[in-house]
């Protein structure tokens, strides 16, 4: 049974015919093309294909494409918008806070729905919302200093932040 | 792997879901927050031949606060609960038993209802209902029902719910604000399932001697429970370190798990204890 669904994904609006069965992972990557979504697990563990959908960080994998009806998906792909990196990028690099990669666009989106809704979290908060995530290279380390380093692009409204 | 293929309907009525169910006979799932039974799919645990998506009812995610407790819908997710300050003091055992809820992504959907009907015996809400003794109301073809919790959890996986019933809200009794109560779980990662937890409260006597003890137990057998043998030992006494002791050792022994990959029957026993021993200790100070 093909199923319609309209949503957004990373300010487009996309109208497709879907099977229900179809995870909004495996839409985004094999029908949209936006492959920086990774899928690690396939049954919500990994946290590698963690996406936004209306300003939340969830699995896109536990999800359904048809589920996504009505809403407003943003990627990894949808995080940067021109050549230069992101504050949450840049911090990444300098950080080291990346190896093989696998895990980074959903690190980043991960980190990106904590510093939007908390910019002032602790180190225990973000140790804590990064445990949904699985690392195998870095050993995590590297990747809190980094998002602690970019809280600062996302406090904007009391004058410090970028 | 790749979920088997089931059709989809997304009711905007309560009575519609109903109905889909019951013509379906059995064959249909509800799908709330997805964040058991995708998986239980893509392992293809699970292959029913009609998801019913309850997410379009937006009447099912309210919570409120009202004299006979804290009444919480089916489709309210881990996040609300966890964003609802006034439930800090409406039902601070929910609260911190909620925290432990697998992790920030799963919390953003997860549901209150799903828990319940997913029935994992290693589950916090599951557990939380149980001890306080909860009560769950559901609607089928034949009306509403409520549910008591003792009744609810049946085995793993395995609930009193009838196959064209959906849980619509969970109602728990009061929380008298001077009621001491501790939560403890241990888990060898964060936000994965618990090898076992405990939660307990008790009400204290003008002697500040214990009564109306709860005490329950996840992760221990197929579906949580309330240890009678502890709560016995609590009712009536000063929770000083000699009734902390008895109950540890009360608690270990009440409880029959069996060994599987995770830990052996023995290491869950004594953990049991242990957990019983340091929420008792934390209720009382």
């Amino acid at each position: 049974m093909q199923t319609p669904v309209r949503f957004e994904v990373n300010g487009n609006e996309v109208a497709i015919e879907v099977e229900p069965r179809l995870t909004l992972a495996d839409c985004l990557r094999h029908h949209l093309r936006l492959t920086g979504t990774h899928v690690g697990c396939e049954h919500g563990v990994c946290g590698a294909c963690t996406v936004l959908v209306d300003g939340d960080a969830v699995r896109a994998c536990l999800m359904l494409a048809v589920q996504a009806d009505g809403a407003k998906v943003v990627t990894i792909e949808g995080l940067s918008h021109d050549a230069n990196l992101t504050p949450l990028q840049a911090a990444f690099r300098k950080h080291h806070a990346l190896q093989c990669g696998f895990c980074t666009p959903g690190m980043i989106t991960t980190a990106h729905a904590l510093l939007s809704q908390e910019p002032y979290c602790d180190a225990a908060r973000v140790r804590e919302v990064l445990s949904g995530n699985l690392c195998r290279c870095t050993g995590y380390v590297a990747i809190v200093e980094a998002v602690l380093a970019a809280r600062v692009a996302y406090q904007k409204n009391d004058g410090s932040g970028a | 792997m790749k979920s088997p293929a089931f059709d989809y309907a997304r009711p905007t009525t309560l009575a519609e879901a109903v109905s889909l169910l019951t013509s379906h006979e059995g064959e249909a799932k509800v799908l709330a927050g997805g964040q058991s039974l995708v998986p239980m799919l893509a392992f293809r645990l699970a292959a029913p031949t009609l998801l019913v998506d309850l997410n379009r009812l937006s009447e099912l995610r309210f919570i409120r606060i009202e004299d006979d407790g804290v009444r919480l819908g089916a489709m309210v997710r881990w996040r609300q609960v966890e964003d609802d300050v006034r439930l800090v003091s409406a039902h601070p055992l929910l609260v911190t038993a909620i925290k432990h809820v697998a992790h920030y992504q799963v919390r953003n959907r997860g549901t209150i209802g799903g828990s319940l009907a997913h029935a994992d015996p290693a589950a916090e809400l599951p557990g939380i209902v149980v001890t306080c003794e909860a009560e769950i109301t559901a609607v089928g073809a034949a009306g509403r029902r409520v549910i008591r919790a003792a009744d609810f959890f049946l085995g793993p996986l395995t609930t009193a719910l009838k196959p064209e019933e959906i849980i619509v809200e969970l109602r728990l009794p009061p929380w008298p604000a001077q009621r001491r109560w501790g939560f403890e779980e241990f888990s060898r990662r964060r936000g994965d399932f618990a090898l076992a937890a405990a939660a307990l409260y008790y009400d204290t006597m003008p002697d500040g001697k214990a009564r109306n003890a709860h005490v329950g137990v996840m992760g221990v057998g197929g579906k949580p429970q309330r240890l009678a043998q502890v709560e016995a030992i609590l009712d009536g006494c000063l929770i000083d370190m000699d009734t902390i002791a008895e109950a540890e050792r009360a608690a270990a022994a009440a409880v029959h798990p069996s060994d599987d990959i995770h830990a052996s029957a023995a290491y869950r026993r004594a953990l049991v204890g242990t957990l019983v021993g340091r929420a008792l200790r934390r209720a009382a100070t």
